[in-house]
């Protein structure tokens, strides 16, 4: 793999940067791999490059039907933060956000991870409550976060409105300065570029119509390039996770939605933080080319249109207008959708199945991006020793028959 | 945007009067106590999550406020028709074009007119 750096750059610069090589292979189909990963978003990925790198598993495949970072991955508002209330959840976000501070380092790819801070927002005595148990929580759990009052939140962040005439005053927030964002395709492609420099195979462009299961076994999956054996194969299909689950005969307690965000015009510097509201409906943020990120909620029926409905756009520009008046008079650029996958807890499932070697790592629904390296690194880890990681092992997909599920409502809510 | 088809209402709304309820015909356990968990689970959980043709569950919200299920396409997001508590859907994935068999399981629209009265008196 050439490796990039400043001297790379200008070594290429000599030859008008005409050489430089691709970033990973095209290759044809093995017959058969030692792991094969269905989906080649960030977490199929993640999983597959960490497999190679750490758990010694070189011989693997990432199978998308696509092109690679083209479901959630690109299509999501790029926030990573770890503030989740419970022990199980916060344990697994905080792995995957220490795991964001050495990830451009790691990869040697500038995954623009920019740790610029987020704010929930709190505008009724509830939210602040709730926001204070979370806050509280956190540090508990080593998380970084702080609660502050209105006046804390206008010193950070000025054109916010935080007067008493707005119709939903902003009494507070919970501030997680660790948090922030990060370029969503440079994760896809750096973890891509990685992984295949280790040796995993990634097939674009490659749809799996069926899994090969023999006496509760997995043995491979058929392709539309083929049959593939293997046998251990994970699933990290995302909104497609429903429809890969029937493929091999299993049911999953997961809804897919979509949810959609948007883009304004580009601006100049206006918002250096990250600003969510439950209670409003809304978050936004700015990118570094200046347009403003905005996102909420899903749609409340289940859909596989990669699209979002207009009553959605309505209520999420008012809840920013609301928080944002300076930003009346912006105008949209763009408008997109992604399919999440709600589980019934707001917690994603990373389990086992009742067929051998069979996994699934899904569920994420609204705010699985900021989880990208820590579900790849526990879910490689579980594939390699076919035993779930620690923080996995909660994840699994008994709890909806045990009863021990891990509500994140109120910290996943609107804030993904 | 959808245009939904009340079935009580008998008229044409918005989707904004309309809030969608998940997957539709979910009978409760007759004996909850007698469930095993994997039962009682799978009611509380477990869905169908099809690309595809799906039922749901609407409530005309700020309408006449009653439920009714909706058989809807989740990828073209087509309605293929909404049809009143208690009825059995005409388009299913197993008979996609709706082919009516025998007698139609529907209401003609002489009784939706007639029920519909009968909501407003």
């Amino acid at each position: 793999m050439q490796r990039y750096s400043g001297f790379a750059l200008a070594r290429h610069a000599l030859s008008h940067h005409e050489n430089w090589q691709r970033q990973w292979r095209n290759p044809t189909p093995k017959a058969a791999y030692d792991v094969i990963i269905v989906g080649g978003g960030g977490h199929g990925l993640a999983t597959a490059y960490y497999l190679a790198k750490e758990f010694g598993v070189r011989n693997v495949a990432v199978i998308e039907k696509g092109w690679l970072g083209g479901g959630n991955t690109a299509r999501n508002t790029t926030i990573v933060r770890s503030n989740y209330l419970w022990d199980e959840a916060a344990a697994l976000y905080e792995h995957s956000m220490k795991l964001w501070e050495g990830l451009s380092r790691d990869l040697n790819y500038n995954v623009m991870f920019s740790q610029r801070g987020v704010l929930n927002l709190g505008h009724t005595l509830q939210d602040m409550r709730d926001i204070q148990r979370r806050v509280n929580a956190n540090r508990l759990n080593g998380i970084d976060g702080e609660v502050l009052n209105a006046r804390g939140v206008q010193e950070i962040v000025p054109i916010l409105d935080c007067s008493k005439n707005a119709r939903y005053p902003v009494m507070g927030a919970s501030w997680q300065p660790r948090a922030g964002v990060a370029r969503h395709d440079a994760v896809a492609w750096g973890y891509a570029r990685g992984a295949d420099a280790l040796g995993v195979d990634i097939l674009q462009q490659t749809e799996v119509t069926g899994f090969k299961i023999r006496d509760g076994r997995i043995l491979g999956v058929h392709t539309n390039r083929g049959d593939i054996e293997a046998r251990t194969v994970g699933c990290v299909t995302a909104g497609n996770s429903g429809v890969m689950a029937s493929l091999a005969g299993l049911r999953l307690p997961l809804e897919s939605h979509p949810l959609q965000a948007l883009v304004s015009e580009p601006l100049k510097p206006v918002l250096d933080t990250v600003v969510m509201s439950n209670h409003v409906h809304g978050y936004i943020s700015q990118s570094d080319k200046g347009d403003l990120v905005i996102g909420a909620g899903i749609d409340g029926y289940n859909g596989y249109g990669q699209r979002g409905s207009y009553a959605t756009v309505e209520h999420t520009l008012q809840a920013i207008v609301e928080m944002f008046p300076i930003f009346s008079r912006v105008r949209m650029n763009r408008q997109w959708g992604g399919i999440v996958d709600t589980c019934p807890d707001a917690c994603p499932i990373l389990s086992k199945t009742r067929i051998e070697g069979l996994y699934f790592n899904c569920g994420w629904g609204t705010g699985g991006f900021k989880a990208t390296p820590g579900s790849g690194h526990v879910f490689a880890a579980s594939l390699a020793k076919g035993e779930m990681h620690p923080l996995a092992a909660p994840f699994s997909i008994d709890r909806f028959h045990s009863g021990a599920l891990i509500d994140e409502h109120g910290a996943a809510g609107v804030a993904h | 945007m959808f245009h939904i088809h009340c079935p009580y209402c008998d008229e044409w709304r918005e989707e904004e009067e309309f809030h969608p309820r998940g997957q539709a015909h979910i009978a409760r356990p007759e004996d909850p106590a007698g469930c095993s968990d994997e039962q009682w689970g799978d009611y509380l959980f477990f869905r169908d999550n099809p690309r595809g043709i799906h039922h749901e569950l609407w409530v005309h919200a700020v309408g006449c406020r009653k439920f009714f299920n909706v058989t809807r396409h989740t990828q073209s997001y087509e309605i293929l028709e909404t049809y009143r508590i208690g009825e059995r859907p005409r388009f299913t994935r197993d008979n996609p074009d709706g082919v009516v068999a025998s007698a139609p399981e529907s209401l003609d629209d002489s009784d939706i007119a007639t029920a519909a009265q009968e909501v407003r008196a």
